[in-house]
């Protein structure tokens, strides 16, 4: 006769020896993720969470922060904080208003046209970046801690926003530049009629989700044959295929979910190409190697020949051109450049960036989990909408999701 | 009543793996100055934490027997309630405090539980004067000069009705002036009935101003001096300092050595606040290749700092000089061009300011040296596996594989990781600041076959310490560095303890 008990801890020792090499704060928040959202799945009356219009909308609605937290996830990791990036991103809102609808005559520059949409857009961009040499400047030149310069920078980009606006709202944009914030691709399946796919599915968004998946699993599978090639450590297999399988399952599921709804918004094929490029920016450049040891310990990095300065100077231009493409997602989801544009943007972003695992004293924080960070704020504030609970409750839970995400940490680092 | 204030009887204090003091007594008379002498590392500081209560009662073997009672202190405030006060070396002043507010800064004067800003200024004022102190009470003390800043913590301990002062370097940053003043204030207390304890390294002051000297080694106590009957001469506690045997510590080496490959020539450096202070003072060096050149000095000579200004100015201010690798004068203006030059520099304090802590063994080891991984614009972290991995194997790093984080490893895995990244930037001269601090002595013997083995490849090596053994035992030139100037410069086989200790404490004007 067999033991039970042993057996059994044999079973939890195996488990634990599988588990090891496993992540368990990224899987942590990524199972968190999905267990909000098969939550309100069941609470929403008519899973009203699950349907096809409710998942473009988690996209659409959320896309503008999760730009941010990317850019923002890379300035905590280095030790700082922008606190100015929602009001920047008004700021850019109105530049592109001046810069492409043109409605103001009596400001002086009545000489220059309106310039096409996509002209208006590199111009909001490039005054984005602008204003990031601006804060650079005085971070890493000048030596201002960033919670200072930023802290201005939110005030002085909303008085200039104001300024901007005259008091008044700007709008409404073309077509083309409302697209981005509200457009989809091949809305109207007319490639899928081509086709002879019927209508309930948008083909497009069928091909653009396999493509995808495919590019996923062949990256995912080459990466993880290199690291054996080179006898680097990699995770336990069944682990890593049971999370493969479950990804792409999930990527399937909302794939087809937009498909059903109006196909795939443009606003997320500019988030995924944006997480996909910083990612490699973060784990595959220099730039993004000097980011992680200046936040780890400032002076080694001195002492190892990283020009700290110009790291930091980057970091605040890039954080710019990045609040600066949220500002025009926003411009054009609400066809218009409005003086309250993003207020209060910044805490979300920062919210999400913590959420996501990032250490409040730098050095540790990644783009795939500050995004996840992002969307269980988003998915939490979409639920609770639609479970009609009032804006009071909503303030508390989040303010109590961060504490407590914070708190898992801090626990399970004083653990170790 | 005996005439002995303070007796600490065989005490043992022993830490995970080192056995810090070992059976030591000491004896200090009411009234006298004594002096404690030993190198770094020998003991001396834990002997005054166990006294001053940092090292609760408990925690040690022994006891202390002060003012005829056994004592047994829980921490620093139960010291402190006896008379007994302890002044360290880094100063423990509020700088964007008064002086008043300093020194009586958690002692202070209330009324009706208000602070009585009244009385605190008059008794700020009489302890002032009782130091030779002349400034304004509600003076910052960041506004006022170290020497200065060392009389209000003498003041503070006054007010606390010292009766036995503890002083750790007190003179270590202070310039002659504001020495010989302390000196004299340490004399006149004495005259008041105040006993005092002085750790010191200035062994022409200890000669000026102690009754008595004990002399530590290895956590024990060797002797004390009688200095009035003795006739103690510097020389004398020399020996007592460094008179141990030397054995088979360090591995057989024989130096190949080759032309110069580096040369320092008039090198000085300010010190970054206080602009006037000279603390690298014309240094004049040169090593050649395949040497191991030490460089040897008490803390506070000026070893780190000159090593630091040197390495792309990343101390101090206002430096001058030149240096040159492979005769050819080097940029070593910023930390990039001095590594381009051909310079590198391995800090003596390596979790402040050499490693990221929170990454990985590889990513640590490639930082400094990342351009050579990057492979069409992106780092190939396979190439940074192997390599790191090449390292871990080379230079016995003991951890699973490489991706464990640094901030787990023991100080000899982590020395070794600092030592695998700046040996993987091949650099013609490693600069090693104190490259065995903190470490056991297996590690040791296995970071001097490293720094061995990289004489053996051609490389020009200085190492920085304040263990003469270790310099003995490895070197095959010592230049010796007191008070930023280069004091002494011996070859292998005249080098001795005598010899270098007298170069490393001498004064300026001698020579």
């Amino acid at each position: 006769m067999s033991n039970p008990v042993s057996e059994k801890t044999s079973l939890i020792a195996n488990l634990r020896g599988r588990l090891e090499g496993v992540n368990l704060r990224q899987n942590g928040i990524f199972i968190a993720l999905v267990a909000l959202i098969a939550f309100f799945g069941a609470t929403t009356p008519n899973a009203a969470s699950l349907t096809p219009d409710n998942w473009s909308n988690l996209v659409v609605q959320n896309g503008y922060i999760l730009v941010l937290a990317i850019g923002m996830v890379m300035v905590i990791i280095a030790g700082h904080i922008d606190l100015s990036v929602g009001s920047l991103a008004a700021y850019i809102g109105a530049v592109a208003g001046v810069l492409v609808v043109r409605p103001l005559e009596q400001d002086g520059w009545d000489w220059l046209p309106a310039l096409p949409w996509w002209a208006g857009i590199l111009g909001a961009i490039l005054v984005g970046a602008l204003v990031g040499v601006w804060q650079g400047f005085w971070v890493a030149y000048v030596g201002i801690p960033a919670f200072i310069v930023t802290l201005a920078g939110m005030l002085l980009f909303r008085g200039m926003a104001l300024m901007t606006l005259q008091n008044s709202n700007i709008g409404p944009f073309p077509d083309e530049f409302r697209a981005i914030g509200n457009g989809f691709l091949d809305k109207d399946n007319a490639f899928g009629s081509a086709l002879g796919i019927p209508a309930d599915y948008n083909a497009m968004a069928l091909i653009v989700t396999a493509i995808g998946v495919v590019a996923l699993l062949l990256q995912a599978l080459r990466q993880r044959a290199g690291r054996i090639k080179y006898g680097q450590p990699v995770e336990p297999r069944v682990w890593f295929y049971v999370k493969l399988v479950a990804l792409s399952a999930m990527i399937v599921y909302v794939g087809i979910q937009l498909a059903k709804a109006n196909g795939i918004p443009l606003t997320l094929i500019l988030l995924v190409f944006l997480i996909v490029v910083y990612t490699i920016v973060m784990n595959k450049t220099t730039f993004g190697r000097h980011i992680y040891a200046i936040g780890g310990n400032i002076h080694a990095a001195m002492l190892s020949g990283i020009n700290v300065r110009r790291v930091n100077f980057w970091l605040f231009v890039n954080m710019g051109a990045l609040a600066a493409i949220s500002g025009v997602l926003i411009a054009a989801r609400m066809n218009s450049a409005v003086p309250k544009a993003g207020d209060g943007f910044e805490l979300d972003a920062i919210s999400s960036v913590f959420i996501g695992g990032a250490a409040v004293q730098g050095g540790v924080g990644t783009v795939a989990g500050s995004m996840v960070g992002g969307m269980i704020q988003g998915v939490l504030a979409n639920g609770m909408n639609l479970n009609s609970v009032g804006i009071d409750s909503q303030m508390t839970v989040k303010g109590l999701v961060l504490l407590l995400a914070v708190a898992f940490d801090v626990w399970s680092k004083n653990r170790k | 009543m005996t005439q002995n204030i303070l007796e600490m009887k065989s005490i043992t204090k022993v830490f995970p793996g080192v056995r810090a003091l070992d059976d030591v007594s000491l004896t200090v008379a009411r009234g006298e100055i004594h002096a404690i002498c030993g190198e770094n590392g020998a003991g001396k500081s834990t002997l005054m934490k166990v006294l001053s209560g940092v090292y609760p009662h408990g925690t040690y073997e022994g006891d202390i027997v002060y003012e005829n009672e056994t004592q047994s202190f829980k921490n620093i405030r139960d010291s402190e309630a006896k008379g007994i006060v302890i002044i360290h070396q880094e100063l423990a002043l509020s700088p964007h405090l008064s002086i008043a507010e300093n020194i009586f800064l958690n002692n202070e004067i209330k009324r009706f539980g208000l602070i009585d800003w009244n009385k605190t200024g008059v008794e700020a004022q009489t302890l002032m004067a009782r130091v030779g102190l002349v400034e304004k009470p509600d003076t910052k003390i960041s506004e006022i000069g170290v020497g200065k800043q060392q009389l209000v913590e003498i003041a503070k301990a006054l007010s606390k009705r010292v009766k036995l002062l503890i002083l750790d370097e007190p003179t270590a940053a202070l310039n002659d002036e504001d020495s010989a003043h302390l000196l004299d204030l340490l004399r006149h207390l004495k005259g008041q009935g105040i006993s005092c304890i002085i750790i010191s390294h200035k062994l022409n002051e200890i000669a000026s101003i102690a009754d008595k000297t004990t002399i530590i080694r290895d956590g024990k106590t060797i002797e004390t001096l009688d200095m009035k009957k003795d006739a103690v001469t510097q020389e004398r506690i020399i020996k007592g300092m460094v008179g141990r045997e030397m054995d088979n510590r360090y591995p057989t080496h024989t130096s190949n050595v080759g032309e110069e490959i580096f040369r320092v020539e008039n090198w000085t450096a300010h010190h970054p606040e206080d602009k006037n202070r000279v603390v690298v003072d014309g240094v004049n060096l040169n090593v050649r290749k395949g040497e191991i050149v030490g460089l040897a000095g008490i803390m506070g000579a000026g070893r780190t700092e000159f090593a630091r200004s040197l390495f792309g100015k990343s101390w101090g201010s206002h430096i001058t000089g030149k240096a040159f690798v492979n005769g050819k004068e080097a940029d070593v203006s910023n930390i990039r061009a001095a590594i381009k030059s051909g310079l590198a520099y391995a800090t003596e304090d390596r979790k402040r300011f050499g490693l990221n802590l929170l990454d990985d063994i590889r990513r640590n080891i490639t930082i400094a040296s990342l351009d050579k991984f990057v492979k069409s614009g992106l780092v190939d972290d396979n190439k940074e596996f192997t390599v790191a991995s090449e390292y871990r194997k080379s230079m016995n790093i003991k951890a699973p594989s490489v991706l464990s984080i640094v901030g787990k490893l023991s100080g000899g895995n982590q020395q070794k990781v600092v030592l695998s990244q700046w040996i993987n930037v091949d650099p013609e001269v490693l600069i090693l600041d104190e490259p065995t601090r903190g470490i056991d002595v297996g590690a040791k013997y296995e970071i001097y076959t490293i720094i061995q083995r990289l004489a053996d490849e051609g490389k020009g090596v200085i190492v920085i310490s304040s263990e003469l053994p270790e310099l003995l035992g490895i070197c095959d030139r010592i230049y010796a560095i007191a008070e930023g100037r280069i004091t002494g410069e011996v070859t292998k086989d005249k080098a001795t303890p005598e010899l270098l200790m007298k170069y490393m404490t001498a004064e300026k004007g001698t020579k």
